[in-house]
């Protein structure tokens, strides 16, 4: 056992934790952030995707213990009070979810997207960058309308400010 | 997975003395392979040392004739240099071509020539290249250090420190992606040294691992072109038949990807 200790979505939390505790269990069963998803469990879907001190990782394939020190931001913590994050209101306005599952991960990876790429985003860059999200659902259509939609608002979110 | 205990390095030293004091240790780097192996029980370590946050084990240094990747440097950070892309721009190219934007976030080079992955793609930017691999204990050559299928010269306990790559005169990857698990079906490094002298190796193709291509070496040294190889046959003995692709498939796909890798390298 080990305790780790993180930020998680703005807040300082601790929790004592067996050493082969993967962070998405942390986070879902310690702290009942239950928002990011356990897909494929085997690293391939992108349904855990979380930023980790600003980075888009996939939680099953990190150790809590890795994360210890860490900033973690999850689904859970990008919008602000009842405002949607702009990817979330984008996802909602093209339809880019349908049963749902694999949208946290979406959404973590493409804000992560976005913000790397800034305004130089394509429909084949996303479609690229998006390798490691697998939707089962096959709606990948208008989760790329959905990510260049966001862009362009998270664009004017950032001027604002 | 099963129980493990979790030791993060403080220092190369640390995490060599807290590796001989596990049973069965294993050191964690980006644990992009580790980890998914845990996960399904097929690697049981009692102890793992992690090794990503050691800053003497971050970074990259370009000098005129050679380029040095840490062992811990992540593929991403390698990906984005814009140092590497000026003085290699085929090792940018193939760190960008690893996994997706998430693994390449967390994974490292140190990780991927530990583990020697059949079908990893930086072995065959190491063998092409000549690069030598840095230990805690020693200096390794490329040619010396792949020993076949997750074999490597790396003795236990031993830890990769950095990588340094001579800068070539001309270099290119090519790659044939699986789309779901993104390694290379084949994938194939060429490269020219300054002096002259011509090294190609490939990844995913060989049951052994990582290789020279010998045939191709010799047509690409008279004559540094795509249209050399055309006449060119690969030989199929040793090489990997699975469900994604035959051996005389792979044969053929050596040749399309050295060509692809030699259009890339101009």
């Amino acid at each position: 056992m080990s305790t780790v200790k993180l930020t998680v979505n703005g807040r300082a939390v601790s929790a004592d934790v067996e050493d082969r505790t993967l962070l998405v269990h942390l986070l879902r069963d310690h702290l009942n952030l239950t928002g990011t998803h356990v897909g494929c469990d085997t690293s391939q879907c992108g349904a855990c995707v979380v930023h980790v001190d600003g980075r888009a990782v996939k939680s099953c394939t990190m150790l809590a213990g890795q994360a210890d020190g860490a900033t973690v931001v999850t689904v859970e913590g990008i919008a602000r009070g009842e405002e949607l994050h702009p990817m979330q209101a984008a996802f909602r306005d093209n339809h880019g979810l349908q049963c749902g599952f694999c949208t946290p991960g979406m959404i973590m990876s493409a804000i992560d997207i976005v913000q790397r790429h800034g305004g130089k985003l394509d429909e084949a860059t996303v479609r690229q960058e998006l390798e490691g999200n697998i939707c089962r659902c096959t709606g990948y259509h208008n989760i790329v309308k959905a990510v260049l939609d966001a862009a362009g608002r998270m664009k004017v979110a950032q001027a604002a400010e | 997975m099963y129980q493990t205990n979790y030791h993060r390095a403080s220092s190369v030293d640390d995490a060599a003395a807290q590796f001989a004091k596990g049973t069965e240790s294993k050191y964690l780097a980006g644990g992009q392979t580790l980890l998914p192996v845990m996960k399904q029980r097929l690697a049981a370590p009692s102890d793992v040392i992690d090794l990503a946050r050691i800053p003497a084990l971050i970074g990259i240094e370009v000098s005129g004739d050679a380029v040095t990747v840490k062992a811990a440097t992540t593929h991403y950070d390698v990906a984005g240099s814009a140092d590497v892309a000026r003085a290699i721009p085929a090792l940018a190219n193939l760190a960008g071509m690893i996994g997706d934007p998430a693994v390449r976030y967390c994974g490292t080079i140190g990780g991927s020539l530990a583990n020697n992955d059949p079908a990893a793609d930086y072995p065959a930017a190491v063998l092409a290249l000549g690069a030598t691999v840095k230990t805690n204990k020693r200096t390794i050559a490329a040619d010396d250090f792949f020993q076949g299928l997750f074999s490597t010269a790396l003795e236990d306990g031993e830890i990769i420190t950095a990588v340094s790559f001579p800068v070539a005169a001309k270099a290119g990857y090519a790659k044939m992606r699986h789309p779901a698990s993104r390694f290379a079906l084949t994938g194939v490094f060429v490269a020219q040294a300054k002096s002259g002298e011509v090294r190609v190796a490939a990844t995913g193709a060989s049951q052994d691992g990582v290789m020279r291509v010998p045939a191709i070496e010799q047509a690409l040294k008279g004559n540094w072109s795509a249209a050399a190889l055309d006449g060119v046959k690969v030989s199929a003995d040793g090489l990997m038949s699975d469900i994604h692709g035959t051996a005389d498939y792979r044969a053929n796909l050596v040749k399309v990807m050295a060509q692809r890798a030699v259009a890339d390298a101009g």
